[in-house]
């Protein structure tokens, strides 16, 4: 079912078709239909505008222009999850880089390259490829997703059919300054498997990254994202998942500076006793350049006895801009759910601004859900109490942010993996004392 | 070791004189106690001296050992070797305790310009004296004082005091909120500190406190001031009779 047919004004329109246009379609493989059906869904939706709902606060401009903006990639100094023990495969400005990885094997996981399996006339991936994107855009439309499933000739196609035995890092480097990059992952967790994805960095300076999760009965899903620190990004990604009975889905991202970074995610939790939680930690200081980091999340309860979290923090500072739109739907007969939300924004000064809108839309009479959403300044007692200590103050304030985004950090389950991100906040933080 | 010369202290968001005049000398090696009814300044004194936010000294000065407190910032005032235990300790979530400890201990060793103490070594430093605290390791792994009830807060100041080893020691009402067998663990504990370098100010409303840490000198503090300064048989007497009497042969 699609959305009803609204607004497509000739704005609207004019643009969609010169993004369309100026687009280098793949043909054929196995995933000509789903494309092809893509490709009209995003036709028929058209490109965003500030004027739809959910986009009211974040500028799609970036990722609707026929061209990418320039962006310089940062420089890594010590690369995060270093010295883990875990397969990694790069991908530079989009493109698999076959040197600079692992070898792909790992026991329990089947890898392959969207690229490559694409001329494949039958793979396990079709049934799924685009799938989750096409159910993800009811109720409320995310143009950016058809129009990566309709263009993406990069990826990976994941199959985990048992315990996964190390963890599968996807690496993101960006070398052009003008690489417009569209990545599709499609992850699929047979009954009882289990995996952690690493996904790190940014992959282009522009990026459109997808990644289409089926968590099967009883699969664990682990997956954790540091975005990266490149400061004049503009990325958009899309996280679909369905989660289904007595499984685990859980998600964390760590965004750290980007001009312009939204993460969506719609997480249907189909089978009862699933669980499934998303958290993110956001760091912007506007002296490092414009800061603007959009979380827009749905998580759809149709199941009984299921469980949702999310968990999302904001550490903003010179004019940093954060935005958090969260949404838990419980549908009829999705009994005894018991969903939490909670968006909070540490504000270190009076320049920047966080805009939230959660949301809960309850049919089921026996539930326990609920939200909350602040905005808050340093505590100034706690920050005192540090001092009378002997801590500075730079060193106090530090503490009290890593004090913030501890709820969002522990829901990071792996305590090696949440050490390292952990560290890559505090570095973050020691490089804005002054 | 403190000397307050004639202090005084305002708010600085409303038009109002707190301190209004403190003297004030704590010799090295002494416990001297502060007792008076509510409102009188005992606890802005405490918060005056560690370098709070929000006051506004109009007039007189606080020196320990000759270095000039009020211009100090607060974490330069803990280095220097100032430390107030508070009423109401801070709760820190996600802040390890210990990490906690050995950020504060290794930053005001840094300002003194000595080396840094090795985790090794302050493991060690901090298990010793978490034990005669009774503070276990799942307590001190725990944030900081979250979950804490009101006297494992309180043993926790007095192990950061312990740990930190300051030489002018302020506690502000450290037994408000404890029972009995709390009072006398806390009790011991800054027993255990008192040193012939080392200064107290233990501020209270009772006297049972000062059965457990037996104060030399008692100042009474009523309106902004010191109104009586006496023996530990000061403490008994307001015991006895309340404040009214004492206030009233100032009046």
């Amino acid at each position: 079912m699609m959305a009803a047919p609204k607004r497509n004004d000739a704005a609207r329109l004019e643009a969609t078709e010169a993004r369309i246009a100026a687009l280098d379609l793949p043909k054929g493989g196995f995933t000509a239909p789903a494309r092809a059906a893509a490709l009209a869904r995003f036709r028929e939706m058209g490109l965003p505008g500030r004027r739809d709902e959910y986009w009211r606060w974040t500028d799609p401009a970036l990722f609707a222009g026929v061209e990418p903006q320039l962006g310089d990639a940062f420089r890594v100094d010590k690369p995060i999850f270093e010295g883990r023990d875990k397969v990694r495969l790069v991908f530079v400005d989009g493109v698999y880089d076959a040197a600079a990885s692992d070898d792909p094997a790992i026991a329990g996981v089947e890898i392959a390259r969207l690229a490559e399996a694409d001329r494949a006339d039958i793979h396990w991936a079709k049934a799924l490829y685009g799938a989750l994107e096409a159910d993800g855009q009811v109720p409320v439309e995310r143009p950016f997703a058809a129009l990566n499933t309709a263009t993406a000739t990069e990826g990976l196609l994941i199959r985990v059919t048992g315990k996964a035995a190390r963890p599968l890092h996807i690496s993101y480097r960006q070398s052009a300054t003008n690489s417009d990059v569209v990545l599709h992952h499609v992850v699929r967790l047979e009954k009882g498997a289990e995996l952690t994805l690493l996904e790190t960095g940014t992959p282009g300076a522009r990026s459109n990254v997808v990644m289409e999760v089926e968590v099967g009965e009883a699969a664990r899903f682990h997956h954790l994202r540091p975005q990266g620190r490149a400061l004049d990004r503009a990325m958009i990604t899309h996280l679909f998942a369905r989660v289904a009975e007595g499984a685990l889905f859980k998600s964390f991202t760590l965004t750290a500076n980007g001009r312009m970074t939204r993460n969506e995610a719609v997480i249907r939790i189909a089978g009862d006793g699933a669980v499934a939680h998303i958290a993110g930690a956001a760091l912007g200081d506007g002296v490092d350049g414009p800061y603007h980091h959009d979380d827009t999340i749905f998580i759809d309860h149709g199941a009984e006895d299921c469980e949702s979290r999310q968990v999302f923090k904001k550490v903003l500072k010179n004019g940093a801009h954060g935005i958090f739109q969260g949404k838990i739907l419980v549908r009829p007969g999705a009994q005894r759910t018991d969903g939490y939300q909670i968006s909070q924004s540490l504000l270190l000064d009076e320049d920047s601004q966080f805009l939230a809108k959660p949301e809960l839309e309850i049919y089921a009479d026996d539930v326990k859900c609920s939200h909350g959403s602040t905005t808050g300044a340093i505590d100034e007692t706690a920050l005192f109490y540090l001092r009378s200590r002997g801590v500075p103050r730079a060193d106090a304030e530090a503490l009290l942010v890593l004090s913030f985004v501890a709820d969002a950090i522990a829901e990071i389950e792996n305590a090696e993996f949440a050490a390292d991100i952990e560290a890559r906040i505090e570095d973050w933080l020691a490089r804005r004392k002054h | 070791m403190l000397e307050i010369k004639n202090l005084q202290v305002r708010l600085e968001d409303e038009d109002k004189q707190i301190l209004k005049g403190v003297d004030l000398t704590v010799e090295a090696g002494k416990v001297h106690a502060i007792m008076g009814p509510n409102g009188s300044g005992k606890s802005t004194m405490s918060y005056v001296l560690s370098g709070r936010d929000g006051y506004q000294v109009t007039g007189g000065s606080a020196t320990m050992d000759g270095e000039d407190l009020l211009e100090m910032e607060p974490e330069a005032r803990a280095a220097a070797g100032l430390f107030l235990a508070f009423q109401y300790p801070v709760e820190i979530p996600g802040v390890g305790n210990m990490t906690f400890l050995r950020t504060a201990l290794n930053a005001q060793r840094k300002a003194r310009g000595e080396e840094e103490i090795s985790a090794g070594d302050f493991l060690k430093l901090v298990r010793e004296k978490a034990k005669t605290l009774k503070i276990d390791a799942e307590m001190l792994k725990r944030p900081v004082n979250v979950g804490f009830s009101g006297g494992e807060k309180k043993r926790n100041e007095i192990l950061q005091m312990a740990v930190l080893e300051p030489k002018m020691c302020i506690l502000d009402e450290t037994d408000s909120g404890l029972d009995v067998d709390a009072m006398k663990l806390v009790a011991d504990g800054v027993n255990a500190l008192r040193d012939k370098g080392r200064a107290f100010l233990v501020i209270t409303h009772y006297q049972r406190l000062l059965d457990h840490i037996k104060p030399d000198v008692v100042h009474i503090m009523a309106d902004g001031r010191i109104i009586k300064t006496g023996g530990p048989e000061l403490a008994l007497e307001v015991e006895e009779n309340g404040y009214a009497d004492i206030l009233r042969e100032k009046a």
